[in-house]
């Protein structure tokens, strides 16, 4: 039971990864991107989720956390770059 | 009984993660976006994670860390990126949907781009 229902839900967050990929490609502003590749990120870490109790293996807990990280850090430099041209300033205000 | 709420978990999670990206694709702007994109997607990768939590713990005795830090990251970090991004979104212009009826950071925002210019 439990194979079954980890392979149907790989399937249906593979089509959620794909639905986010739509709005990546055709979204109609830059934010709308940023958004999207957020809940890429957060889709997949998701998959390594499934991936983790499919094989029984504790060795993706490490992958899941930095991937988890980059993207949280991938959004934050889209959002300040679309803000203020620039990511890393020495400007405190 | 281990399977079956492991299970439960799973398909927990997996409705939020499609329910976020259906969001995603389904809804009229980028503030109505960033609503399924950090609160179901999140929900959704909690409980996926907590299910992979409850099976080791259950099967193998031991209870991961990284698994608990994990959820922790995401719940942290979810709302700091769903109000950085909305807030880039609102100063560099991005038009509301046309049905929306109040715009309460009308004027009172520092805008580096004017509402309109479509090229973003």
């Amino acid at each position: 039971m439990l194979d079954l229902v980890l392979d149907i839900s790989m399937v249906l967050v593979v089509i959620s990864i794909a639905l986010c990929f739509y709005r990546l490609m055709l979204g109609p502003s830059l934010p709308d991107r940023a958004v999207a590749l957020d809940t890429i990120g957060i889709n997949v870490v998701a998959m390594i989720g499934l991936i983790t109790i499919k094989t029984a293996s504790d060795f993706y807990i490490d992958a899941m956390l930095v991937i988890a990280i980059l993207a949280f850090l991938g959004t934050v430099a889209i959002s300040k770059f679309l803000v203020k041209g620039e990511i890393i300033d020495r400007d405190n205000n | 009984m281990i399977e079956i709420i492991t299970s439960g978990m799973v398909l927990f999670g997996v409705f939020f993660v499609v329910a976020g990206s259906i969001g995603i694709v389904r809804l009229p702007d980028v503030y109505n976006r960033l609503h399924a994109a950090t609160k179901s997607a999140t929900l959704g990768v909690a409980g996926i994670v907590l299910a992979a939590l409850f099976f080791f713990g259950m099967t193998t005795g031991v209870f991961s860390g990284k698994k608990m830090l994990t959820i922790l990251f995401v719940f942290l970090t979810a709302p700091v990126t769903g109000q950085m991004i909305s807030r880039a979104a609102y100063q560099v212009g991005v038009k509301l949907w046309d049905k929306s009826v109040l715009d309460e950071l009308e004027g009172r925002y520092r805008q580096v781009r004017s509402k309109g210019d479509d090229d973003y």
